[in-house]
């Protein structure tokens, strides 16, 4: 809908053959709701190999909890196998300031100690506040600071992106 | 003179738990969900979240609890939060400190949460009160039980196992059995299911154990149980303290048990699915037979993990605030 | 109107002359505007001049009531032995500011007012201070302890105009019995508020529907009326004159109706609280709300209002009992009840009054020459050659009730933040200024 945006599966497509040759054969696929978690779905079933899948609300573990509360919505994280000693690429839709990567990492601890995180993104839109490096992204976007990028999803299962204007909480 | 509910700030958000009277549904509801997520933290490793790293909370215990302090212990230091308990009992007021003078003395100590629970029905409200009044917005109350009055985590806890098992109250028949006048935990969960829509809410226990007007909080009386327990969908028995029987009250607990103990051939009147309830700890053979509370039909230990989990999501609601 | 604060002290007892009020006297029945002149402590004349008449003081009390000084029928001072609460000058100044010239004060003090020592003490250190008249009622029995009956003619020489048991309930209805007896043989009044102590034991709050929402031990209605029961019982036997104190309860009113119908020597009082508040008052636990009797049902409060406009109950009364900060600022079961009233017993009883439409001079009448007939003393009135107690009020005179601006000691009234109708303006003792607003 807004020109310059990338076509969200056309995307997807591109992510999936970056990351098809590159990741472990039975590494877990980890999203981040929701737009993680849809795309985590859709990787562990087009890239070959024993993936489990499983999804992680963050919202425990933010850092803006002090002045923000916790907002409503929080789902169950799903970690349906052992996470010590495993090989674990994290799946989330937009990589932007990263805290919400930091914040699915420290999760994943509390589970136990991978062997391994990578990291798997739709769109890297820049503008990071910590040390953090997509392993693997779909594409890069430059968006100004007062816009979201938004990754939706239809009935059918299609990928979409989307700008919308930031709304603090 | 407070007017607006204390419970609730100026933005409508919830900053003390004291009872559920008065709660709006959403709010009610609002804690249930956020309790979901967190009866999945007991399967980690680490069974933890950082939700309330350094911050403290002060278990007041004015009347004596070891399991309900415990439950509350936990689920605070699950959310990472600092917890000190005071049972104050005898202490201060041999001092002659007041009850006001200590709460004032651990604010000045950084506290941000108070669990509270006293013998005398109000006093938790009168520390949010005094809290309110004092303009210490960042600090909140959960009452952990005042005396007849309320235990509104109880009662959350009771409404979360319920919706578990049963989904929506809408359809509903739940019977609430035994020492009603005394017990705020009944108190509770009527508002809790009378808030949320339950179809019927219906008590059952001797004239001399249920309080005057008790139809006014929207239940049905019954004082013969195999008619207050037909076709219910959720029975909870109420624990029958021994000083009932030197209160002139009740004669003895074995004639209690014949006509208000849960057995096997009571509950038959029930539904087929129904499922007993009791916030414990249990008197066995004296409000409920030993086959009942072992058996098929009863969700008395899953109780105790949706209570962690439920005093973790008022814990985390509050100081989020 | 002066700014802040009130003169008050010794004006020269000479002749005082109270121009354009309006004059409302419910003993004679006078509600009209007229002079008053004042002279050697008395009233001298309403209307026309006494002869060679010269006013030394002249009071205008244009736009306002001059009434006689209120007669308040239960009001604690707390002396002797509870001064951490309030002190004779504290409450005699908060009596004055109200408007009440003439008030009976309980036993219940520390010692309690059983020997004829205490009570003349605080006669005199009451004619000391030199504010309003204080008529003790005298304990029934030894320490209130309900088992040996007290001196009471030595106690009535002192001062004591009438016997009572405060709140402190007499269990044995034999002991109960020769009080009454002996009473009745010296024609001395008892007063007793009737309530079983059995079936209000452990109770706070109203047998009701807000008791059990708020898990309230409660107290029934029936605790009222069972004691009633009794007391008639035993009046109609002794025909000692009995005076009830704070009736509470619809069933009550109708049974002193029934009482007062068969003939029996018996007067009743309601408390002004009882009048507006009623169980739902108590809101979260608001222990300003805690009272004994209780603050009971909205049937209770409407037949105790009307109750008072029929005259079966007699007189309202402020039951003025300060409670210092500590006592009140603890979970609602545990604090001290009572309220402070001697402040608000006028502008509460006129808005009673304005609600029922009750005229002005018979809402007087309850807490001026009716409280004085239960007292049984000269007060109430303002009969030529009667005490110049005179209460001068302005009707129309709206303000707040501000805890920290009361003159009485406890700032503990349900009452704070309302906005009243009516307010005493000056007040006159023994034909003395003692109390400008």
């Amino acid at each position: 809908m807004t020109t310059g945006l990338p076509d969200a599966e056309g995307t997807l497509h591109e992510l999936i053959e970056r990351m098809r040759p590159a990741v472990a054969y039975d590494a877990a696929f980890v999203g981040i709701y929701s737009g993680g978690a849809w795309l985590a779905e859709r990787l562990a079933r087009e890239i070959a190999g024993d993936h489990p899948l499983g999804f992680i609300d963050v919202s425990f573990y933010r850092d803006d909890y002090a002045t923000t509360g916790l907002k409503g919505g929080t789902k169950r994280s799903e970690i349906p196998f052992d996470v010590t000693g495993a090989t674990i690429v994290l799946i989330d839709d937009v990589l932007f300031t990263g805290r919400s990567v930091r914040a699915a990492i420290n999760e994943l601890f509390d589970f136990g100690r991978p062997a391994s995180i990578e990291l798997a993104v739709l769109i890297d839109r820049g503008g990071r506040e910590l040390p953090i490096e997509a392993t693997y992204a779909g594409a890069r976007l430059a968006v100004a600071r007062d816009q979201n990028v938004v990754l939706s999803r239809d009935a059918a299962g299609r990928l979409s992106l989307g700008i919308e204007p930031f709304r603090a909480s | 003179m407070p007017n607006r509910n204390p419970q609730l700030n100026a933005d409508g958000a919830l900053t003390h738990l004291l009872t559920l009277e008065g709660l709006p549904p959403a709010v009610i509801r609002q804690i249930l969900d956020t309790a979901v997520p967190f009866v999945g933290i007991a399967e980690r490793e680490v069974k933890k979240v950082p939700l309330l790293r350094g911050k403290a909370v002060f278990n007041l215990f004015f009347e004596n609890s070891t399991r309900t302090r415990t439950t509350f212990e936990i689920a605070a230091k699950r959310l990472s939060a600092d917890v000190i308990n005071l049972n104050i009992g005898a202490s201060s007021t041999s001092k002659g400190e007041t009850l006001l003078d200590t709460v004032d003395n651990l604010v000045a100590m950084d506290a941000d949460l108070f669990v509270v629970r006293h013998a005398q029905s109000g006093a938790p409200h009168l520390i949010a009160s005094h809290l309110i009044a004092k303009g210490r917005t960042h600090v909140h109350v959960v009452n952990a039980g005042d005396g007849r009055h309320a235990h509104p985590t109880q009662g959350l806890l009771d409404l979360y196992t319920i919706r578990h098992y049963k989904g929506d109250f809408a359809n509903l028949t739940v019977a609430v059995v035994g020492d009603v006048l005394h017990s705020r935990v009944a108190r509770s969960l009527i508002h809790g299911l009378t808030t949320l829509g339950t179809a019927e809410v219906r008590v059952i226990g001797p004239r001399t154990l249920l309080p005057a007007h008790v139809e006014s909080m929207g239940v049905q009386v019954y004082e013969d149980m195999r008619l207050g327990l037909a076709n219910c969908d959720v029975v909870v028995m109420l624990r029958l303290q021994n000083e009932r029987m030197k209160g002139a009250l009740l004669p003895s607990a074995g004639e209690y048990f014949k006509h208000y103990g849960l057995t096997m051939d009571k509950l038959a009147a029930a539904k087929e699915d129904v499922i007993v309830m009791h916030p414990g700890p249990m008197n066995r053979g004296v409000e409920i037979d030993s086959a009942v509370a072992d058996g098929a039909r009863s969700v008395i230990l899953p109780q105790v993990t949706f209570g962690i989990a439920v005093r973790m999501a008022v814990m985390s609601i509050l100081a989020g605030a | 109107m002066s700014a802040a604060g009130y003169r008050y002290g010794r004006d020269a007892i000479g002749t005082l002359e109270i121009r354009n009020g309006r004059v409302i006297d419910p003993a004679s029945g006078t509600d009209r505007h007229a002079p008053v002149y004042v002279a050697d402590g008395a009233i001298a004349a309403i209307g026309d001049a006494p002869s060679g008449w010269r006013a030394e003081r002249m009071l205008d009390a244009a736009g306002r009531v001059v009434a006689p000084g209120l007669v308040d029928l239960a009001a604690r001072l707390r002396e002797p032995g509870l001064e951490h609460k309030a002190t004779l000058e504290s409450e005699l100044e908060a009596a004055i500011a109200g408007g009440v010239t003439s008030l009976a004060c309980p036993p219940d003090t520390d010692p309690p007012l059983d020997e004829p020592g205490l009570v003349e003490m605080l006669k005199h250190r009451a004619r000391l201070i030199n504010r309003a008249h204080v008529y003790p009622i005298g304990a029934l029995t030894v320490a209130l302890a309900g088992e040996t009956l007290t001196e009471m003619g030595e106690l009535a020489e002192a001062g004591c105009v009438a016997f009572s048991q405060a709140d402190t309930p007499l269990v044995d209805t034999q002991v109960l019995l020769r009080a009454m007896q002996y009473a009745a043989t010296f024609g001395h009044a008892v007063w007793l508020r009737p309530q079983d102590p059995y079936l209000a034991r452990g109770g706070v709050a109203h047998e009701g529907e807000v008791a059990t929402r708020l898990g309230l031990p409660a107290i029934p209605a029936m605790a009222e009326t069972v004691a009633l029961s009794t007391i008639f019982a035993l009046v109609r036997d002794t025909r000692v004159h009995l005076h009830v104190c704070r009736l509470s309860t619809a069933e009550g009113v109708a049974m002193v109706a029934a009482a007062k119908r068969e003939g029996l020597p018996v007067t009743c009082d309601v408390a002004v609280h009882h009048l507006h508040l009623c169980d739902v008052d108590i809101g979260w636990f608001d222990s300003m709300a805690h009272l004994v009797p209780p603050l009971r049902g909205t049937r209770d409060r409407a037949a105790l209002r009307a109750g008072v406009a029929d005259g079966t109950i007699d007189a309202v009364c402020s039951d003025h009992a300060p409670v210092d900060d500590d006592g009140k600022q603890l979970p609602f079961g545990e604090a001290e009840p009572g309220a402070t009233g001697l402040e608000l017993l006028l502008p509460l009883t006129l808005k009673w009054a304005q609600e029922e439409r009750v005229d002005l001079a018979s809402a007087l009448a309850r807490i001026t020459v009716h409280a004085a007939r239960v007292l049984r003393v000269p007060a109430g009135s303002l009969a030529v050659g009667a005490p110049a107690d005179i209460c001068i009020f302005d009707p129309h005179h709206a303000w707040r009730v501000t805890p920290a601006a009361l003159r009485s000691q406890g700032r503990n009234t349900p009452f704070a933040g309302y906005e009243l109708v009516g307010r005493t303006m000056t007040t006159i003792v023994g034909g003395q200024v003692v109390f400008e607003a």
